[in-house]
């Protein structure tokens, strides 16, 4: 039987604290969330020495266990909560040679709570180079523990921490400074007040300032019972300023280690961050280098990703149509080749545009720079009660909306990360491009402007801004209306430019694709069946008679077989379950320009914006997926009121308009509701983006016809 | 009068002189922003806000309205 370890991975961010979970756990690992919030947790298993077993909990980072946002709180969580699955047998606290001295804080703190404690002093590669000398003796001696020299990405050192997580247990528990004396009086009082308890616990318990919303991880212990308790006689600044003694004690304690174990030749040169800093956030160069960076990525994700796309598209329509061929006909071969094989393609088909996001989006988190973003962009963002941290999830909206809300999770400020979720839907994500496409080809000339541009891709160009536009007005305007209070702060650290290494990009590229697919794609897949069953059934005569009543209306007319079976299944359809649905919504969706079978695609794709192309293409009984075929049937649709072609200009724009505005995916509402921990927001959120959506078209439609 | 940190001009380093506790967030203090130690301003971002320092050996940004509460004094 092997034993496993708990080990905690805790540090500062930009230590290369994910390096080294990816080198001790490779590809061993597993991205989930915090039970009850969506903050990700990543765990994986490293195997060590004489049959032992680590399982590696990659926390997130922070800077101290003082939490200023829902990441940093689960830190804390994990580690007071003696009686969670997650609490460490032993912590490795992850620090960089180049920043000790602040790495240091965490340490000394995470010291206090009396757990065994490795620290890691990360990227020793770099000592040589700047000139660096470390006593580690006597720096294991001073802090009361096993101090291990390591660089993950030339993976040295790697080997000697797994020895000592292997022998955690002749760590000594003992604290490294006493942190008591802020406040002598004050910490004998707690300790004689709740004896058994851990005296530096209780101070974080008292001190932490958890306003995320509760977290709920199965056993709420003792922890709110202590808050509660008559022990708040210190005011909030009180409680404050000792917090600040405290940093100051700390740092006394680091500074007096570092004099004796540390020392370094400063004879460095400017260094390159200086250099490339004056560039990238020069007030000209600076935004010109990051719209650049902006243009190729949508250039990777609208145009190299097309190649995949397509071959992928093919493929599942291929394989629709041999699974019909080759299995008997009935209702169960009909479930598979048109519910769940055009499901699954719905949602396989996302991949590489999402892959390609994802890449992007870790390059550039690797290399240091989306920090730079954050910095250039705050105080644009600031005037719409964004913050500069809104960026990130702002530019992943372009892929997928789910990530991107879950990107917020760093944004200090509450009133700040709400406005944040609630107008990133409106950006233009991947689910959006099959329709905007398809009704751009059919409505919009395909032009040469000034022979550069082409008009339908202005258009596209066009509709993205437009997407950006409303999330930025509409938090301007939410920044206006919204009753919460902001004690809106901004500290960012700005790490320095390292080269990304690509097993990191590799993996997270890798683990995030795999949670959009069994995320999303469950709920896509769900509703390609639910649709399906809808459109394949319905009651009455006219449903279960269909193909005597239609040879009856086409008696006389020399018709095809071929012409006949659509025209059999276009009457079915009609006089199926979501027939009369779309029927139902026909006198809501008339003023906007729809019919019926519009009302039919809109209704099906409020679950997710990417199912409407494939409804259309079943509501016209397009044999083939392809999209030339679904284009020309939509072409020859014609306006049953007003005659001539169903999808001109008015139209289109009107459906454009609305597929812009409208919150058609459940799946982003899901997370929401999980982020903002209730209905409410995802609530406010779907009614406010529908009416936008209804009354733009609406308007689109009555001044374009 | 003192000197704020949101007054300097690129490039020039100053001491941290002290500051309101309650107006300053922990976090800064942890990231070595406490009096005694060695600030430089690195440079402003387009429109002056944020402004981009570095503290004790630490690179970070901060808002302008936050560095107007920080008292330094010129380091000669």
């Amino acid at each position: 039987m092997s034993r496993s370890i708990n080990v905690s991975l805790i540090g500062n961010p930009n230590t290369g604290k994910t390096s080294l979970f990816n080198r001790l756990t490779g590809l061993n690992q597993k991205v989930g969330n915090y039970p009850g919030i969506t903050v990700e947790k990543k765990e994986g298993i490293c195997k060590l020495d004489r049959g032992f077993k680590a399982h590696i909990l990659d926390l997130p980072g922070t800077y101290s266990l003082n939490t200023s946002s829902l990441d940093e709180s689960v830190v804390v969580e994990t580690l007071l909560n003696k009686h969670d699955k997650d609490f460490p047998d032993v912590a490795v606290v992850v620090s960089d040679i180049e920043n000790l001295k602040r790495n240091l804080l965490l340490f000394t703190q995470i010291k206090d709570l009396e757990i065994p404690t490795i620290l890691v002093i990360n990227m020793a590669d770099r000592m040589e180079r700047k000139a660096i000398s470390l006593d580690i003796d006597l720096m294991e001696e001073e802090l009361n523990t096993k101090v291990v020299l390591v660089s993950a990405r030339k993976n040295q050192g790697i080997d000697d921490l797994k020895q000592a997580i292997t022998e955690y247990k002749n760590l000594t528990v003992a604290p490294c400074l006493n942190a008591s004396v802020i406040d002598v009086d004050y910490f004998n009082r707690l300790r004689k007040t709740y004896p058994n308890q851990l005296t530096y616990k209780l101070w974080l318990v008292i001190t932490q300032d958890v306003n995320f919303g509760k977290i709920d991880r199965g056993r709420d212990n003792d922890l709110d019972r202590v808050k509660k308790s008559s022990f708040e006689i210190k005011s909030e600044a009180d409680l404050k300023r000792m917090q600040h003694k405290e940093t100051v004690v700390r740092y006394q304690f680091i500074n007096g280690l570092l004099k004796k174990v540390l020392s370094i030749d400063t004879i460095n040169a400017k260094d390159l961050r200086t250099k490339l800093d004056r560039i990238l956030l020069h007030k000209v160069w600076g935004y010109a280098i990051f719209f650049l960076i902006l243009l190729i990525i949508f250039q990777a994700i609208y145009d190299w990703s097309s190649y995949p796309m397509d071959w992928i598209d093919e493929s599942f329509a291929a394989l629709s149509s041999l699974v019909s061929d080759s299995l008997p006909a009935g209702p169960f071969t009909s479930l598979i080749a048109e519910g769940i094989i055009p499901g699954l393609g719905g949602i396989v088909i996302f991949i590489p545009q999402i892959a390609f996001l994802f890449f992007f989006i870790a390059l550039l988190e690797e290399s240091g720079y989306m920090s730079r973003v954050v910095f250039l962009m705050d105080h644009i963002m600031k005037k719409f009660g964004l913050s500069g941290k809104s960026v990130v999830p702002l530019v992943s909206g372009t892929a997928c909306a789910i990530p991107a809300v879950m990107a917020t999770r760093n944004i200090e400020d509450w009133k700040e990360r709400l406005i944040t979720i609630l107008v990133v839907p409106f950006t233009t994500c991947s689910a959006r491009l099959p329709v905007y496409l398809i009704i751009i080809a059919l409505v919009i000339p395909d032009r040469d402007i000034w022979w550069i541009f082409n008009l339908q891709g202005l258009v596209l160009m066009l509709l993205y801004l437009l997407g950006f536009g409303a999330a930025i007005f509409s938090a301007w305007v939410l920044n206006k209306i919204l009753p919460i209070d902001r004690k809106s702060f901004f500290v960012m650290e700005m790490p320095a430019y390292k080269l990304p290494m690509l097993k990191n990009v590799g993996i997270t590229v890798v683990e995030k694709t795999k949670s959009f697919v069994l995320g999303a794609g469950k709920i896509i897949m769900a509703i390609s069946i639910v649709l399906w069953v809808l459109a394949s059934y319905g009651v009455g005569d006219d449903f279960n008679n269909a193909e005597q009543i239609v040879i009856q209306q086409t008696a006389g007319q020399d018709l095809s077989q071929k012409e006949l079976d659509q025209k059999i299944a276009s009457y079915k359809l009609e006089h199926s379950f979501i027939g009369y649905i779309g029927k139902g919504i026909e006198p809501a969706v008339r003023p906007l320009g729809y019919d019926w079978k519009i009302g039919i695609a809109i209704v099906s794709s409020f679950a997710a914006r990417e199912v409407f192309v494939g409804t259309l293409a079943t509501i016209y009984s397009v044999e083939s997926s392809e999209e030339e075929t679904i284009k020309n049937r939509m072409k020859a649709e014609t306006n049953p009121i007003l005659g001539g072609p169903l999808f001109n200009f008015a139209s289109g724009i009107s459906l454009l308009l609305f597929y812009a505005f409208a919150m058609q995916c459940m799946s982003t509402l899901a997370i929401v509701k999980r982020e903002t921990n209730g209905w409410k927001w995802p609530a406010v959120q779907f009614g406010a983006m529908t009416i936008i959506a209804y009354f733009a078209s609406l308007g689109a439609y009555q001044l374009l016809q | 009068m003192g000197k704020t940190i949101a007054q300097l001009k690129r490039g020039e380093i100053a001491i941290i002189k002290d500051f309101e506790e309650t107006d300053v967030p922990l976090k800064l203090l942890e990231m070595g922003c406490l009096p005694g130690n060695i600030v430089t301003m690195m440079q402003s971002a387009p429109f002056q806000d944020p402004i981009y320092l570095n503290v004790n050996g630490t690179h970070l940004a901060i808002r302008r309205e936050t560095a107007q509460k920080i008292n330094v004094e010129t380091y000669v």
